[in-house]
């Protein structure tokens, strides 16, 4: 990794750290939420920015880490760090498992985005219906300040922790991008054959991805539940969370490193800015996500890191 | 267990709500077939064509059945304009760009639904609903013996447009091979917008047969959608046949699963049926390759 490639991360997770130093509530609370987003669509990114396998159903994987660290939590009184640790890992499980079913039967493109969605659809409806997730009525952490339960009494102390994970997830796709590994990833992207051709193997490089991309979005899953202290299926294992995540990541950019933060932060902004012009109508502002995802796949393709690009002249 | 009538009534029951399945997922399956990509938002076009029915019906007084002609024209145009001006143009002929184009478009309509009539549920008067035939031991409800007759002969209808007529074989053309095509004169960008006319067509019919005995709201889409997705792969991405095949059998399974297992459970098996298929027989049961 270069100095270059090291400093625009740190930059950006140090600017936005200095904030909970001056900014009000509202503003760290949207801070925090979307950058749970962005964390949830660096881990798409992985898959399908780099990978070139794009997933419909990462929900499966966001809300495998939720609903573990949650029951772990509630129904076993367990740390709540371990919780997450212990939900990073059965997100990656999960991953793996639906990685490996889909790409051994050698599904991609449309098939590939379909039983991802099935399988995060699955997910939901079991969520939705077993005993020990809630059922429908859901799971509710309980508000109980302190270190081992991930709650503080600051505000802007989650906000380092949503903002360290991002940190070291964005450091492991600098370090990724020049890698060995990311540069089979990119060969299977662009042309599946001709990388088996060259003798990558591309179903281990597949699912090292779809496995690392789950394990971060199961972490951005843990994040969420910490922070909201509720969930229930519909929610943690939605079709709106694969949505969310697939949207920010393209408009920022994808398969560039930055790309997924920038995204998740102007995609809230957005989302908030349409909130307030269109006042009491629902939906509105999910019109305009849909919209500008039509618009940045229209005419900014390679999204908001590609502009920077262009902006200093280079290959957009 | 189960009495032989009870059970004989859910299969014609499944038969029945599957015609019109296959009728959603003919549109799907076509335009899958051509474009080869997978229409996200097929969902939300079915919800528009269904509060179409539900104005022409609540407004102007239209009967359901009397709308199918009229509102399969509208929805060609409509369907015609959107993959002509929005969705080709935006996606710069690129599969992963359509994909998401459409994903983009079913969340804006969708929300434009909801912005505009809100989340409640809706239905036509209840009269039609409860319009059943007695068939020796059996009650067959009416709209839905109906819609299944119209759904049939919908599909004949199309396999007859697909084999007989010049844009038929255009279409054919364009899906084998689209060089080719070109080449002896079909204009590409045209014919992917007939197919997507026609894909649309199909959804506003099968919206007027599924209003007289079901009801709307923003995201009823989306269950019928999974559904057709879960069809077409069955029946194979592009086979027309399948669709139908992979429609009937869809309904029967719903209608069985659900007497069995009840409502929720019911609707895990065709997710069950949709990965096991793609995980083991990607190409459907009909499909020629994958």
């Amino acid at each position: 990794m270069t100095v270059r490639q090291i400093a625009l991360p740190v930059l950006l997770v140090a600017v936005l750290a200095v904030l909970p130093f001056f900014a009000s509530g509202t503003l760290l609370n949207f801070l925090v939420s979307a950058l749970i987003i962005a964390l949830g669509a660096q881990g798409w990114n992985l898959l399908a920015g780099f990978g070139g396998q794009l997933s419909f159903g990462h929900a499966a994987f966001f809300g495998t880490g939720a609903y573990v660290t949650a029951i772990l939590q509630i129904r076993f009184g367990i740390n709540a760090w371990a919780g997450m640790a212990a939900g990073i890992a059965i997100g990656a499980a999960v991953g793996w498992v639906i990685g490996f079913l889909s790409f051994r039967a050698r599904l991609r493109g449309s098939y590939f985005a379909l039983v991802t969605l099935a399988f995060a659809e699955v997910l939901r409806i079991l969520a939705n219906a077993a005993e020990f997730t809630g059922g429908a009525a859901g799971l509710l952490i309980r508000l109980q300040p302190g270190f081992g339960n991930m709650q503080f009494p600051d505000r802007g102390v989650f906000l380092w922790l949503v903002l360290a994970c991002i940190l070291l997830v964005l450091l492991l796709t600098a370090w990724i991008e020049r890698s060995r590994f990311g540069a089979h990833l990119v060969a299977v992207r662009e042309n599946e054959d001709a990388a088996r051709a060259l003798g990558v193997d591309v179903l281990a490089t597949k699912l090292r991805a779809i496995t690392l991309s789950a394990a971060i979005t199961a972490a951005a899953g843990c994040l969420y539940a910490q922070n909201f202290l509720y969930l229930d299926a519909n929610i943690a294992y939605g079709t709106w969370i694969s949505v969310e995540v697939l949207i920010a990541a393209i408009i920022g950019g994808l398969g560039t490193v930055l790309g997924p933060v920038v995204g998740a932060l102007a995609l809230h902004g957005v989302g908030e800015v349409a909130k307030i012009a269109g006042g009491q109508i629902t939906g509105i502002d999910l019109v305009i996500f849909g919209a500008v995802l039509i618009l940045s796949v229209a005419f900014v393709p390679s999204g908001l890191m590609g502009l920077r690009r262009l902006v200093k002249g280079g290959r957009p | 267990m189960y009495a032989p009538e009870i059970v004989a009534e859910a299969v014609v029951n499944g038969l029945m709500s599957g015609a019109t399945y296959a009728l959603v997922a003919l549109g799907l399956t076509l335009v899958y077939g051509v474009l080869h990509i997978v229409n996200f938002a097929h969902g939300a076009l079915l919800t528009c064509a269904m509060f179409a029915v539900l104005g022409l019906n609540l407004w102007l007084g239209i009967d359901p059945y009397w709308a199918i002609l009229p509102l399969a024209l509208i929805f060609f145009a409509f369907g015609y304009g959107l993959q002509r001006f929005i969705i080709g143009p935006s996606s710069h002929g690129e599969d992963r760009n359509t994909l998401l184009v459409t994903l983009g478009l079913s969340i804006v309509l969708e929300n434009l639904m909801l912005a505009a009539f809100k989340s409640d549920t809706r239905s036509l008067g209840a009269d039609t609903a409860f319009d059943v035939l007695e068939l020796g031991p059996m009650l067959i409800s009416r709209p839905r013996l109906i819609g299944f007759g119209v759904a049939l002969a919908t599909a004949a209808l199309l396999w007859l447009l697909l084999s007989a007529t010049d844009t038929g074989r255009a279409i054919r053309a364009v899906a084998k091979e689209k060089l080719g095509a070109q080449l002896v004169g079909i204009d590409p960008r045209h014919i992917f917008a007939v197919t997507f006319g026609i894909g649309c067509a199909c959804l506003a019919i099968a919206a007027c047969l599924l209003l007289p005995t079901f009801y709307v709201n923003p995201r009823v889409g989306n269950a019928f959608v999974l559904v057709a997705f879960t069809i077409v792969v069955l029946g194979g991405m592009g086979s027309i046949a399948g669709a139908l095949v992979g429609g009937l059998f869809v309904g029967v399974v719903e209608s069985l699963g659900g007497l069995l297992l009840g409502e929720s459970l019911g609707q895990l098996g065709i997710f069950l049926i949709f990965i096991l298929v793609l995980l083991v027989r990607p190409t459907g049961l009909f499909g020629a390759r994958a």
